[in-house]
């Protein structure tokens, strides 16, 4: 993985120092609530229901083993001994005083971290396939990309104010596991005739209110102008995005509004005015960080069985939780946040502390946070896949369910958002109770849960094949039911199913439609299949007539 | 007298906005005027005997500026609010792609310590800060940072890790 040399240590010394300042102007009441407000979000630190929020950037998802045992740390000593990793393959802490926050930055720097840009009106953590150097579908890895744009787009002086957040997802393979069609710009690797690497480079995708899909607006843009058609690109949105309406203030609302060809041109144009004093990639500097992820010293293997003689529970972990790897004799394998009963996506400091020392043992010291809120060994020994399997279900990290119905994404809803309208995490638990016989779950396949506790849906629920959406009424907690989203490689925004549901009605409103989807399937499809075949009519009466009955 | 951060240096202001100074069209001390107004009255203007500056919103184009650009030796860009972003990209464009070298000042309500340094970076080379902001915590706020991963305005534009004093 990356190391910071000496210019990225130094800058986030400096800004831990800055941060200092402003926090120490902003307690003794030299800065007010105004003025700390876009300050103290640039550095990922929100006031929320409780208490602050700090949110930690890890980069593209990428930790070493030394990162997670010091946010466990950190989570122990200044938070409540666990912490939120997010959609945007960020950690979130709940619960740490305004006052220790400068310390905790200061205490990120020393294992070459920050949380610089993780919120407000900024370029945002750049995001990856989870699988990225390890996928068999790969075309190249992304990740010195996504470096590359960490660093120019870190403290980015022209582009710190922007209309609103900007949000930049890299994939170098087709099944697309960075949902990289809903982000602000979605980058694809490809390769020119010649083999050269380049972007198909996509615009205007997005969440939260009005969900868009990203527009292609270049086939093929060369490497060597990566950051200069970006800057093209940011420029165009910082001038022209609108500001007078924070609803309105997304890229995707500008390239609505200009067209897709409209928005290209502008684009192209800058670029071209551009062209002299732009910034191209230089070469020697892709080196100096492709270097940095050369694959690990992998030994000659040869694939094995490693699921005979073994017990069920093994072969179902290893069947739904592991993943093919491109490398013979290895499996990436996941770790799973969505134990039953557990808030999707939380993990104490103990269990970051067992991870840290398990992928030192078996995973080259790394690990990786998926976009879907679990963490991932990439590069595990198939001889030790069952060691792995016993040291994660000590720590209660192999639930094996990834992919399947309970493997939700949620955001920490109203728990503790200032935002949400509704809440999430008990709605989980309630759905985990509901569908809590694993085998069960293996028959019904794949589905994705996605549920949001507001609009601004950092939980996806546009894009799951079963949405959740929290909104209030009345002062109350209801729930709003979209069907066949999806990402992926197939990127689809969900329908919604009908009127919104009250919380109670939640796992009943799950179970009518898996009932559908059950009585409808043809063998082997899924229920996103089944949907996109039979379509909403079938779900929708079935959910609003057992609810007529029921009343 | 107004004072003003210029050059890092704390100096007195010798330039005066219309609004402060009505009767500025026949002075000979600088004179900072709207675009709008400058534009509506541009051979006027133009004909005065002392220098001659142009404040530009937001939302004007920096394209536009044509006529006014030779004939201005200074350049008030305004940063109205905190979340007023559009400024930076005219002071880029005005230094790298208008090859503007006279004095590109920020004016407003939101210059203040925490963004001088951006500023800077961005091509601006004087600050005339929001009322009741300390000009001494300005200047020293130009030193904030002693690297960046992007290249600064003006000058070379296509070193990513290049260190600067």
């Amino acid at each position: 993985m990356y190391r910071y040399d000496d210019i990225d240590q130094t800058l986030v010394a400096e800004r831990v120092n800055e941060f200092r300042d402003q926090t120490r102007r902003y307690l003794a009441g030299e800065l007010s609530e105004d003025d700390f407000r876009p300050l103290r979000l640039r550095n990922g630190l929100y006031i929320q229901r409780h208490a602050p929020m700090l949110r930690i950037a890890i980069p593209y998802g990428l930790l070493s083993a030394t990162q997670l045992r010091k946010l466990g740390d950190i989570a122990h000593r200044y938070d409540r001994d666990y912490g939120h990793f997010t959609t945007r393959q960020n950690l979130q802490l709940n619960w740490p005083t305004l006052a220790s926050v400068p310390d905790i930055l200061a205490e990120l720097a020393t294992v070459q971290m920050h949380a610089i840009q993780t919120s407000g009106n900024c370029v945002r953590n750049v995001t990856a396939d989870h699988l990225a150097g390890v996928a068999p579908d790969e075309l190249d890895d992304p990740r010195p990309y996504c470096e590359i744009i960490r660093q120019w787009a870190t403290l980015h002086p022209e582009f710190t104010y922007l209309p609103r957040k900007f949000k930049i997802a890299v994939t170098g393979s087709p099944a697309d596991r960075a949902a990289s069609e809903v982000h602000d710009v979605g980058l694809h690797m490809r390769r020119d005739a010649g083999g050269a690497i380049g972007f198909e480079v996509l615009v205007g995708g997005g969440l939260g209110r009005a969900p868009a899909i990203g527009q292609v607006i270049r086939d093929f843009l060369p490497l060597k102008d990566l950051l200069s058609y970006l800057e093209a690109i940011l420029r165009v949105y910082n001038r022209y995005g609108r500001r007078d309406n924070i609803h309105k203030a997304r890229i995707k609302v500008l390239v609505k509004s200009l067209g897709t060809a409209q928005f290209r041109d502008e684009v192209e144009a800058e670029w071209r005015a551009a062209s002299a004093d732009a910034p191209q990639l230089a070469l020697a500097e892709v080196e100096r960080v492709r270097a940095f992820f050369t694959p690990p010293p992998y030994e000659s293997l040869a694939d094995i069985d490693v699921t005979a003689d073994r017990e069920p529970e093994f072969r179902a972990w290893y069947r739904y939780n592991t993943r093919a790897h491109r490398v013979p004799g290895y499996r990436a394998a996941f770790v799973s946040l969505k134990a039953h009963g557990r808030p999707p996506g939380d993990m104490t400091s103990a269990q970051m502390a067992a991870l840290a020392t398990l992928a030192e043992e078996m995973s080259f010291g790394l690990i990786r946070v998926a976009h879907d809120q679990n963490l991932l060994l990439a590069d595990v020994r198939q001889q030790d896949l069952y060691a792995t399997w016993l040291a994660l279900r000590r720590e209660g990290l192999a639930t094996a369910n990834i992919g399947m119905l309970t493997d939700m994404i949620a955001c920490p809803g109203l728990d503790f958002c200032g935002l949400a309208n509704a809440g999430t995490i008990s709605v989980a638990r309630d759905i985990q109770q509901r569908f809590d016989n694993l085998d069960y779950l293996y028959d019904l396949g794949e589905i994705e849960i996605k549920m949001s506790g507001c609009m601004n849906a950092c939980g996806h629920h546009h894009v799951g094949h079963i949405g959740i959406l929290g909104v209030e009424k009345h002062g109350e907690e209801w729930y709003q039911i979209t069907l066949g989203g999806s990402v992926n490689g197939f990127t689809a925004l969900g329908e919604v199913i009908g009127p919104s549901v009250p919380q109670r009605a939640v796992p009943e409103t799950i179970e009518r439609i898996i009932e559908v989807y059950r009585e409808r399937r043809d063998d082997g499809e899924r229920l996103i299949d089944t949907y996109r075949r039979v379509g909403l009519a079938p779900f929708k009466e079935r959910v609003y007539a057992s609810r007529a009955q029921a009343a | 007298m107004r004072r003003v951060l210029r050059r890092r240096e704390i100096v007195a202001d010798n330039w005066r906005h219309l609004e402060e100074d009505p009767g500025a069209a026949s002075g000979t001390h600088g004179v900072i005027v709207p675009l709008q107004e400058l534009r509506a009255n541009f051979s006027a203007w133009s004909a005065r005997p002392g220098p001659l500056g142009v404040r530009i919103a937001p939302a004007d184009k920096v394209e536009d500026l044509t006529a006014e650009l030779e004939r201005c030796a200074l350049i008030a860009v305004e940063f109205p609010n905190p979340s007023e972003g559009r400024g930076y990209t005219h002071g880029r464009l005005l230094r790298t792609r208008r090859g503007f070298a006279g004095e590109l000042r920020a004016v407003g309500a939101a210059v203040k310590r925490d963004i001088i340094f951006a500023l800077a970076r961005c091509g601006f080379d004087a600050f005339e800060v929001a009322s009741g902001e300390d000009l001494e915590a300005c200047a020293q706020a130009l030193q904030r940072y002693t690297v960046a991963y992007q290249a600064g305005a003006p000058g070379s534009l296509n070193l990513r890790r290049r260190i600067y004093a």
